[in-house]
């Protein structure tokens, strides 16, 4: 029989039904219902199996506070571990599965651990396991680990997309029950910008689950008109299906808005969105969670929250039982026997524990005032219960009210503590809320409806005055005050049986105890030994409890206890939501320089520096290796010549009447005299006088430079120059603008370089060796007028020049050079062909200026200046920055030719032990030069340029390599420099 | 008595009645030889090996709150022994083999679990750089195996091999590198080092040091002045305010680095994972979470709470590397105070005023080192000289240069 | 965090980069005899407070100002923001 628990009334769609699966087994539910809802409308009483003991376990309660009904929900790449069936909202053809056993559910073979519970208490995995030493990683841990966990997620990739959006408001209204639908009203009729945004599917909070009225109306219908009210005005935003998890800085709330989760698969993505609202004032008003008392036999399935079974009772019509129990401590309690009551529902006793009188009369109820319940029977569901003094009754479900908690977390994500409150026996806000924040309702510990109503739409008023907005004379919404009085009572002395705090992580009162014994007594200590509030569930039902009990255990009060601490998110938020759309492919976007789309053309091997895609090589038919490749990308430019992008490096126009003195300050070498048309080498250190970063500056006119800097320190040098200017000198006249992005630019290299030029360059440009001679620089133009620079500056160690264009010539640019350079046979060359040559020649890169070395490591000592200060100086002279032992730069090549060289290698001394003591350096680049014909490396050893033509071992265990290398000058050719000056 | 499998049971048969407090409660006395302030994993280790090492028993360790209550309450549990340079290599090499003996030795299951660490690369460079790590560790006897593409996709096949931003190249694998389980690494020092007669006192805040004649004497505490012939001030976090009570200035800035679990899942992740671009690093604990972090926040801070700005970058980095972990919830995040020192590297040292001793400036990375920190600093307290693989980290390093940058980003704290 | 900016009102701290303590402003004179010991002071020591701070942000997505924020490092408070180079020169910064 289909959904023989559902009853009449609710606020359900009969007319929309849902089929879904559970387990594999075929259900039918509404419109309306949560998968739990649904369950209980089947009577579907085990729905899962706990952490430790795998005890079978069912619904507990109706919301996202739930610490037992999880699921796996969805399957293949969907597939959801651990998701609240008391949260999830039931949609056509949903596939639910129990998680967390071994067999089935019914029948888990992990449950023999509840056999064991006596020798599996709190904390027992820190006493064992250690013997013998080998067995912890190849048994012991093993079996803990399959053992632990709950659900399973798929391993595929999420399919799914999710997005990040940005808010700004006035006031935001967390929580649409009776006191944020009082506020949002409240302030949504002052114009004030506002967004409200609740959990749920439906907003109303407790008024959806209650049979109380307001301003005459019943609460639902009430709620239902309020925000009918609201989503007509156009200053408020309502977000159901939302929940605010964080209180950032500065009014910067974290939410994730839930879009198709209560759809089938991919409809109408994205799935979730994480919104980041920034508010003026925050209104919270997230109400209150019910929490239960501790008894033997607590975890059966069937007991359950009192309220929740009112929710599932009066909002959903789904009965959890034919015939129910009560057990509280409170008032609350009781409206729940009475709720049921009227719906015809069998109440089968009402066990206060309040020694007075009862409140009311139901009609066949036992009602049992001073009462305890200390025994429960039904494995796989409740059957009865047993009470203090023996008396058994029959009961299939049984409905714990230990009195409320308010929602205090979101005002303790800034170092906020919770203060205890005696008269409704519970933590309520303390005084250091996150700014901007204000509490109201049940939150705030104002439990009753008439009074929470009220404080909502009061405290909105004295908020919106503060920001300037006119609330208008509106009265508050009315409801009644119910009784609510309520008699702290934590728990039945356990005797022999267990009594369960936290139900998800199994721990019972006895391990709280047993924790307190072994000298556990800080909150956070008692937390950490028994897992106690660790599990999924944050302990949202069992942490005040438990606080409790240590308190008797440790003879302080409860306010002395203290909470542990509230931590981000509130309830657990889905790792994609926050990446969003930065995933995978789109982690970070791409830079692509103006020749991208010639050089695909070309078939370039591309590859990623920083965010820049670059050329790595341009490989022609018939080669099937990259060093082909790349070989004849050398050999063509030192030949003849060859053409690189160099675009990516960056580019910073400086200029002002003291731009000479400035760069003067920021490089190490000299500048103060450059002349109009030169172009020089730089070194730049940072403060602490290890180098930063290196390049060139071209004085273009009078008060005018160009700098280059590295590709990878573009950014920070840009700034650092910015901080020297702004901050260290603000009275130098000296502008600086990255134009990076503005100029394509090509290195022109090899003995027919200029040829190649002068076919491009305008008439009225002289560029011979005389006119134009190495590190001359100079604006041009090109091509019949196109507006150019030409820097004479080579990095390949031939003639070369670099001449930059207008990035939107960029394209045309490269095009003009190779087919200018036809008759040369000029090649492109790519990344790996500019690091041969570089390191055919001796030049460092981010591979010897790698952040730790100095101008005097890298052979550059003699730039820094004596005769001038500058950024990094004083700090360079620093002992061991100029000891005699440091490793230097230097270049090696290995003794037998015939054998290549690893970079990451570390140098030794022949016969000494591979031990750190030894280590006198390491290699930082290699290549295979084809001019040479063997492999060369440039390295760093100490005392290396003394020790030139020493035979050591470069000693690479990581790859069981070691080679008997030749220590030899870094510069292997042309080191007189003859080519480029050509 | 000592912890067993056999007392487990005998325990487990008589009602668990016989347990008793993992260490003691003691007041305060007036005098000891060595008051170690800060009842962290660091002070706790340094406590143990104290007395177990050097025979020094006569010692208190000072805490502020609860005893280990600072980042060993909170970090991503990492133990690994994969650095460059030779002033560190060696120090968390010796601190990797402490902890494969540690349970044993200290009679506590931490839950050392040597299921490796693998650091990916994503370019030539940074294997190149990797190598040079790589081969570092192996003169340092750490060991190291240096993977290609296809090697990662044996041993981590669930990595994003296909539609990366940034693909992977390879990566460098430690496979003694792990986990552990933090709490219990201290209450395990804690109770290693009361039973060997040190008295942890906490609730015990110190407000004060007591200097006279350039000799530090005595610290005062929120309960009484205590005296001391030797004080280790080891409060890694709070190392700037409580040495300004020394009227020291430290190269220390306090910054906060988040870290976040999620809810427990069934194994799927084998080691712990580092990401190469941005920066991102992932296990899975023994109870099923996924333990994760990148980034600090960046900026100085005592908050214990970061942004949301950086929770999302964090993520970006991880969710391209392992798309897989899309529908796993993060279930709590957490800030912790870390001391971000000037290369990126620690102290353990004397200071100017004798007597008075300094642990700190770890770092995110202080955890691994708990045992070498500990071991070095009671040598350094016991003996008055450095333990030879403690010897770079002075604390006057910044004055001569020989600093230890193993990120090499220079005097910019929020870099390293 | 929300910055707000003395030319371009409220920022989100995202668009920003830190560099740290203000200090960083006050470079000493490099012909000091002591040099290396005050540039150690200046470069490496912090004073670290735990309360207000002031501090060098810099609008790298912005419009490249370096600002002098004033924050509580114990709340992220912001209680003041000033450009850099004002601050400079008023400090007696120079040329």
């Amino acid at each position: 029989m289909s959904q023989q628990s559902r009853i009449s009334g609710g606020l359900i769609d009969r007319s929309q039904t849902h089929s879904f699966t559970f387990d594999g087994r075929r259900y039918e539910g509404h419109a309306g219902d949560t998968l739990a809802s649904a369950l209980v409308a089947n009577n579907v009483r085990l729905v899962g199996r706990s952490f430790k003991y795998h005890r079978p376990r069912g619904i507990f309660t109706a919301g996202s506070e739930e610490p037992n009904a999880l699921v796996e929900l969805r399957s293949g790449a969907r597939r959801e571990p651990n998701t609240r069936a008391t949260a999830a909202e039931l949609f056509e053809g949903l596939e639910a599965a129990s998680q967390n056993w071994c067999g089935s559910l019914r029948h888990d073979l992990l449950a023999v651990n509840d056999l064991f519970s006596p020798f599996l208490s709190a904390g027992f995995y820190y006493k064992t396991f250690m013997w013998p030493k080998a067995f912890w990683e190849r048994l012991y841990e093993p079996i803990i680990r399959a053992a632990a966990g709950l659900g399973r997620l798929s391993g595929l990739p999420d399919p799914d997309s999710y997005d990040h959006g940005y808010l700004h408001c006035d006031i935001l209204v967390i929580g649409a029950g009776p006191a944020g639908l009082a506020a949002a009203m409240q302030a949504g009729r002052s114009g004030a910008r506002v967004i409200v945004a609740d959990e749920d599917f439906r907003m109303g909070g407790r008024l959806n689950a209650e049979t109380r009225e307001v301003d005459g109306m019943a609460g639902a219908a009430w709620a239902d008109s309020a925000v009918a009210e609201l989503a007509a005005m156009d200053n408020v935003r309502l977000f159901p299906r939302t929940t605010v998890f964080g209180v950032y800085d500065h009014g910067i709330y974290g939410a994730l808005e839930r879009r198709t989760d209560h759809l089938r698969d991919g409809e109408d993505g994205p799935r979730q969105v994480l919104w980041q609202i920034q508010a003026k004032r925050a209104i919270l008003a997230a109400g209150a969670i019910e929490r239960p008392i501790a008894f033997p036999g607590n975890d059966r399935p069937g007991v359950m929250l009192a309220a929740s079974v009112r929710t599932y009772v009066n909002r959903y019509a789904a009965a959890p039982g034919k015939r129910i129990a009560v057990f509280t401590n409170n008032d609350d309690g009781w409206r729940t026997a009475i709720d049921l009551s009227a719906k015809g529902i069998g109440i089968a006793a009402i066990v206060d524990t309040r020694d007075t009188e009862p409140l009311t009369d139901i009609p066949g109820a036992a009602i049992v005032m001073g009462g305890r319940v200390t025994a429960t029977r039904g494995r796989h569901g409740l059957r009865s219960i047993t009470l203090a003094g023996g008396r058994t009754i029959e009961t299939d479900c049984l409905a714990i009210s230990g009195g409320w908690n308010p929602n205090v977390h979101l005002t303790c994500h800034h170092r906020g503590r919770p203060e205890w409150r005696d008269d409704i026996a519970a933590f309520v806000p303390g005084p250091e809320l996150p700014a901007g924040m204000t509490v109201t309702g049940a939150a705030n510990g104002t439990l009753t409806l008439g009074a929470a109503l009220a404080d909502g739409h009061n405290r909105t008023s004295s908020t919106l005055m503060g920001l300037g907005f006119r609330s208008g004379g509106a009265q508050p919404p009315r409801g009644d005050d119910e009784a609510a009085s309520v008699s702290a009572f934590w728990h039945v002395s356990p005797g022999k049986g267990r009594a369960w705090l936290d139900l998800q992580n199994d721990v019972t009162v006895k391990d709280l105890k047993l924790a307190h014994q072994e000298g556990f007594r800080s909150v956070e200590h008692m937390k950490r030994y028994t897992t106690l509030g660790m599990a999924t569930d944050q302990g949202k039902t069992a942490n005040v409890p438990a606080l409790a009990i240590m308190a008797e255990c440790t003879g302080r009060t409860i306010a002395e206890t203290g909470t542990t601490i509230f931590r981000p998110p509130y309830t657990p938020v889905p790792i994609a939501a926050f990446a969003g759309r930065s995933r995978g492919a789109h982690m970070r976007p791409v830079r692509l320089t103006p020749s991208h789309a010639w050089a695909e053309e070309q078939g370039a091997a591309f590859v990623e520096t920083g965010l820049w895609l670059r050329a790595q090589w341009y490989p022609r038919d018939g080669e099937t290796h990259w060093r082909q490749s790349v070989d004849r990308e050398v050999v063509q430019t030192r030949n003849s010549v060859g053409i690189c992008d160099v675009a990516t490096l960056g580019k910073i126009d400086i200029q002002g009447r003291d731009a000479a003195q400035f760069l003067n300050r920021v490089y190490a070498n000299g500048f103060a005299k450059l002349a109009v048309g030169r172009a020089r080498y730089g070194l730049m250190l940072r403060e602490d006088g290890i180098v930063m970063d290196d390049g060139t500056a071209a004085h273009l006119s009078e008060n005018h430079y160009l700098m280059t800097t590295t590709t990878a320190n573009a950014l920070a040098v840009f700034r650092h120059l910015e901080f020297c200017r702004q901050c260290l000198w603000p009275n130098l006249d000296v502008h600086l603008i990255s134009v990076t992005d503005q100029w394509a630019q090509y290195a022109v290299a090899g003995p027919n370089a200029r040829k190649l030029l002068s076919k491009l360059v305008d008439q009225d440009f002289d560029i011979s060796n005389e006119a134009f001679p190495f590190m001359a620089c100079g604006e041009i133009t090109v091509c019949g007028g196109t507006r150019a620079r030409l820097f004479r500056i080579s990095f390949s160690g031939e003639l070369a020049y670099e001449i930059a264009v207008p990035a939107r010539y960029g394209d045309a640019m490269i095009r003009a050079l190779m087919a200018a350079g036809e008759e040369f046979d000029a090649v492109p060359y790519g990344l790996e062909a500019l690091n041969v040559m570089r390191i055919e020649k001796g030049h460092v890169t981010g591979a010897e200026l790698e952040g730790r070395t100095t101008a005097r490591d890298v052979g550059m000592g003699r730039m820094v200046s004596a005769d001038k200060d500058c950024i990094g100086k004083t700090l360079s002279q620093r002992p061991v920055l100029v000891a005699e032992d440091r490793p230097v730069l230097m270049g090696f090549i290995p003794v037998d030719r015939s054998q290549t060289l690893d970079a990451g290698a570390h140098f030794l001394s022949s016969g000494v032990a591979a031990v750190t003591e030894n280590d006198e350096g390491w290699m930082s680049s290699v290549c295979h030069s084809p001019i040479l014909g063997h492999a060369i490396g440039l390295g760093f050893i100490k005392r290396g340029r003394e020790r030139v033509g020493e035979t050591v071992r470069a000693a690479d265990p990581l790859r069981g390599k070691e080679t008997l290398v030749e220590i030899v000058s870094p510069h292997f050719l042309d080191p007189e420099g003859e080519r480029l000056r050509g | 008595m000592g912890f067993s499998a056999f007392r487990i049971i005998k325990e487990g048969l008589t009602g668990n009645r016989g347990w008793t407090p993992h260490w003691r409660d003691p007041e305060p006395k007036a005098q000891y030889d060595i008051v170690i302030v800060g009842g962290g994993g660091h002070g706790l280790s340094t406590a143990y090996y104290l007395a177990r090492e050097f025979g020094i028993t006569n010692v208190a360790v000072l805490e502020k709150g609860w005893l280990a209550s600072g980042n060993v309450a909170r970090n991503t549990t990492i133990v690994r022994s994969n650095y460059m340079l030779p002033g560190n290599e060696p120090f968390y090499e010796f601190s990797l083999k402490l902890w494969e003996g540690l349970e044993q030795d200290f009679n506590y299951n931490a839950m050392m679990s040597q299921r490796g660490i693998v650091n990916l690369y994503h370019s030539d460079g940074q294997r190149d750089a990797f190598a040079r790590r790589g081969n570092a560790m192996h003169l340092a006897g750490a060991g190291a195996v240096l993977l290609d593409r296809d090697g990662i996709r044996q041993l981590c096949p669930f990595l994003n091999f296909d539609n990366s931003r940034f693909p992977i190249h390879g990566g460098l694998w430690q496979p003694r590198g792990g986990t552990a389980r933090h709490d219990a690494v201290a209450w395990g020092y804690a109770r290693g080092a009361d039973r060997r007669g040190v008295d942890i006192i906490q609730n015990c805040e110190v407000t004060g040091f007591r200097i006279e004649n350039g000799r530090c004497i005595a610290v005062e505490t929120t309960r009484g002045p205590i005296r001391a012939k030797k004080v280790g001030v080891c409060v890694a976090g709070s190392s700037g305010r409580v040495m300004a009570m020394a009227g020291m200035r430290l190269p220390i800035e306090s910054q906060v680095l988040q870290a976040f679990v999620t809810e427990g899942l069934k194994p799927i992740i084998p080691g712990v994972v580092t990401f190469g671009v941005g920066h991102f690093y992932i296990s899975q604990s023994d109870k099923g979470g996924l333990v994760f972090g990148g980034d600090l926040d960046g900026y100085n801070t005592y908050a214990q709470r970061g942004n949301l700005q950086l929770v999302n970058d964090v993520i970006e980095a991880g969710m391209t590397m392992m798309p897989m972990i899309g529908r796993a919830r993060v279930l709590r995040s957490w800030g912790g105070l870390v001391d971000m020192s000037m290369d990126g590297s620690p102290f353990i040292d004397r200071t100017h005023i004798d007597g008075l001793y300094f642990n700190g400036g770890w770092c995110y990375g202080g955890f691994k080192a708990t045992p070498a920190s500990g071991f070095c600093y009671a040598h350094l307290l016991a003996k008055d000289e450095p333990h030879s693989v403690a010897r770079a980290y002075r604390l006057d390093r910044y004055r001569t240069g020989a600093l230890i940058d193993e990120e090499a980003t220079g005097p910019n704290p929020n870099l390293h | 965090m929300i910055i707000n900016h003395p030319l371009l009102g409220p920022r989100d701290a995202a668009e920003f980069t830190y560099l740290g303590d203000a200090c960083l402003i006050e470079r000493p004179d490099p012909e000091a005899e002591n040099a290396i010991e005050v540039f150690h002071d200046y470069v490496y020591l912090r004073d670290n407070p735990a309360g207000e701070h002031r501090e060098l942000w810099f609008h790298e997505h912005g419009d490249r100002s370096w600002l002098v924020v004033t924050r509580n490092t114990l709340t992220h408070e912001i209680s003041k923001v000033e450009l850099a180079r004002d601050v400079a020169l008023s400090r007696g910064r120079g040329i």
